[in-house]
């Protein structure tokens, strides 16, 4: 991989350039909390920020989109509508670039969604350094690294950025900037794997996933999902902002006395009532207790049984949000009978 | 080279979509049974009409337009193409849209999904089909392609038991098969309210005791509701069947088909892409399979 080095007080100049590829979105300041939005100024862009409230997923699979129109006579008429909008996501997480990579698989593989492979081909993505913070547990979800998925990746290196050249398109926007990137020196090196590993001295959270499917398994009529299921409120909070979660729902969409309409699809979370429900009232997930239960199982035993791996990245956006205070690690750690500890 | 000079590219959303309706016009409606009443449906491409070909089990999802969509077993064996067959129970919205549609009125078709009953697999076998209620509409497809290659397969026992003759599904056709001597076809009802039953009168699992199964050559196919696999899956494992040569055909609320959406997801199957037709043996493994 090709690696060079930015100088952060070249980062405004930086920022103007990567303009000319698309409009820019980043993180930005709202109500105390952060969300990616598009810059309208790149005094805006807040790269030290905790993490957003949705994840990057939203440009790539909106909350709501319009799959097709329907016509009396014509049929379905797929709908392409800002399926070709240029952007460009500047200062991802790594942890939310590895959920991606973990949708980039479960919507291709034997059907392609051509909707979100379209956005994905269509916005870039600039990855940024970050330091964790009590809700982060990414390094033991492996997934405090990437080594794929951006175009370009902003590592930590003092008063520069080790630059990671991900794509043909990021190496462009290197290039675009003129003499602006540097060489890379052996003590640059040095330094960066010293921050990583005090890095990885910052996770106050840990959690052991290596045989987490057996323990699944184990526990699967354990009182630990009855206790949880009274706490769970089935809000689904936990589902809409985590960057992995891809259940979606599909409803046609018709006014009234016309023969038009759309075919939306949305978010949907499989803490819903009706998740399970099938036509005739039989509901396979009635309980809220099976409901949340799944949600962990499928996250962390089930995904690893079709794709090698959990789903789940530790980013934290669900133990921030949970309004009774549900905190996966937590779980997980009763499930292996052990107290939430620092990692060590 | 700017970004913005790279050509951007939605091109398979208009040409791959694997969410696509394709139009289809219903060429006929036989009131079977109430409120399951058998679809035959021609699609408008005739490329369409000639080339679709779907394995025995597999299903597709049907557009009602204006309403949605919903997941269909396609009940016309693969032997008999150029029509598709749906047997729909009206039950939910998209079905009662459905009902109140008329012959010559247009749905949309996409498919087939899933991974069917393991034909190739089974070649050379007896087959045991055993179905209750409604479970005869997917295994429809599989009994008339297993009478249309007579040759492939060993043995054929159907055993389909419903609550009265007049809730039988493909009930003249079934009655017709009880004297063909190259198979087995064993009907009952649970009671006869006509008094004009010819066949078994009685529980679903009594027709054990008229059928000839040898459990070392058989596969099971069977289908129905909750109750009928309790007892079904009961008498196969006392007659020795292996666990992974029982399969089932199992009914979830699909909204993509094509293993994205999330809602059939079993364990950690997704019924549309893994199953619908499941073994026994995932069904151990699979909590809240049945």
């Amino acid at each position: 991989m090709k690696i060079r080095k930015l100088p952060k007080d070249k980062l405004d100049f930086f920022a103007s350039v990567v303009q000319q590829f698309g409009e820019v979105h980043a993180p930005v300041e709202q109500d105390g909390k952060y969300v990616f939005k598009r810059l309208s100024r790149w005094s805006e862009a807040r790269l030290d920020y905790p993490r957003t409230i949705l994840p990057p997923k939203k440009y790539f699979f909106p909350p709501r989109e319009t799959l097709f129109q329907f016509r009396e006579g014509e049929g379905y008429l797929p709908c392409t509508e800002g399926l070709d909008k240029r952007a460009i996501l500047f200062g991802v997480h790594a942890c939310d670039i590895y959920a991606l990579n973990i949708l980039d698989q479960v919507f291709s593989g034997k059907y392609d969604d051509p909707y979100y492979q379209a956005r994905r081909k269509n916005v870039a993505i600039i990855g940024i350094d970050c330091w964790p913070d009590e809700h982060c547990f990414c390094r033991s979800m492996r997934a405090d690294f990437v080594d794929h998925g951006f175009d370009l990746f902003l590592g930590e290196l003092g008063d520069h950025y080790l630059t990671f050249v991900g794509t043909a398109l990021g190496d462009d926007m290197v290039l675009a900037t003129g003499p602006l990137f540097q060489d890379v020196s052996p003590e640059d090196i040095d330094e960066y794997k010293r921050r990583s590993s005090s890095k990885r001295q910052g996770f106050k959270l840990d959690i052991e996933i290596r045989d987490l499917p057996e323990i699944f398994e184990m526990e699967y009529r354990s009182e630990i999902w009855d206790e949880l299921g009274e706490k769970c409120l089935s809000c689904g909070s936990c589902s809409m902002i985590c960057p992995t979660c891809y259940c979606y729902d599909v409803v046609d969409d018709t006014q009234l006395g016309s023969r038009e309409g759309r075919r939306n699809r949305s978010w949907d979370s499989c803490l819903f009532a009706t998740h399970a429900l099938v036509a005739g009232g039989e509901n396979f997930r009635k309980s809220r207790a099976s409901r949340i239960k799944y949600r962990f199982y499928h996250k962390q035993r089930g995904f690893v049984a079709e794709y090698g791996r959990p789903s789940c990245v530790g980013c934290g956006r669900c133990i921030s949000v949970c309004p009774v205070k549900i905190d996966i690690t937590e779980v997980i750690n009763k499930l292996r009978g052990v107290q939430n500890a620092p990692c060590r | 080279m700017p970004l913005v000079d790279r050509v951007p590219s939605y091109d398979t959303v208009l040409n791959r979509n694997p969410y696509q309706p394709h139009l289809a016009r219903i060429v006929r409606i036989y009131r079977m049974v109430e409120d399951n009443y058998l679809f035959t449906l021609r699609f408008f491409e005739d490329r369409l009409a000639t080339m679709f070909r779907h394995q025995p089990g597999q299903f597709v999802m049907l557009s009602v337009p204006g309403t949605g969509e919903a997941p269909i077993s396609i009940s016309s064996s693969p032997t008999r193409p150029g029509i598709l067959e749906l047997c729909v129970r009206r039950a939910g919205r998209v079905t009662k849209a459905l009902y109140r549609m008329h012959t010559n009125d247009v749905v949309g078709i996409r498919g087939p999904y899933g991974n069917g009953f393991p034909v190739q697999e089974v070649t050379g076998s007896d087959l045991l089909l055993a179905a209750g209620g409604l479970g005869m509409a997917p295994l429809r497809s599989l009994l008339w392609y297993a009478l249309d290659n007579r040759d492939k397969f060993n043995r054929i026992t159907l055993m389909y038991g419903s609550k009265t003759p007049g809730e039988m599904l493909f009930r003249e056709e079934l009655v017709s098969l009880v004297d063909r001597k190259d198979m087995t076809c064993l009907l009952t009802v649970d009671r006869d309210p006509t008094g004009t039953w010819k066949n078994y009168v009685g529980l679903l699992p009594k027709l054990f005791d008229h059928a000839e199964i040898d459990p070392a050559r058989t596969y099971a196919a069977v289908c129905g509701p909750p109750v009928v696999y309790k007892f079904i899956l009961e008498r196969l494992l006392a007659l020795g069947f292996p666990k992974d040569r029982i399969l089932m055909s199992l009914e979830r609320r699909m909204k993509c088909g094509v293993g994205k959406c999330g809602h059939c997801a079993v364990g950690y199957k997704y019924t549309c892409l893994h199953g619908p037709i499941f073994t026994y043996w995932d069904a151990i493994n699979l909590p809240e399979m049945i």
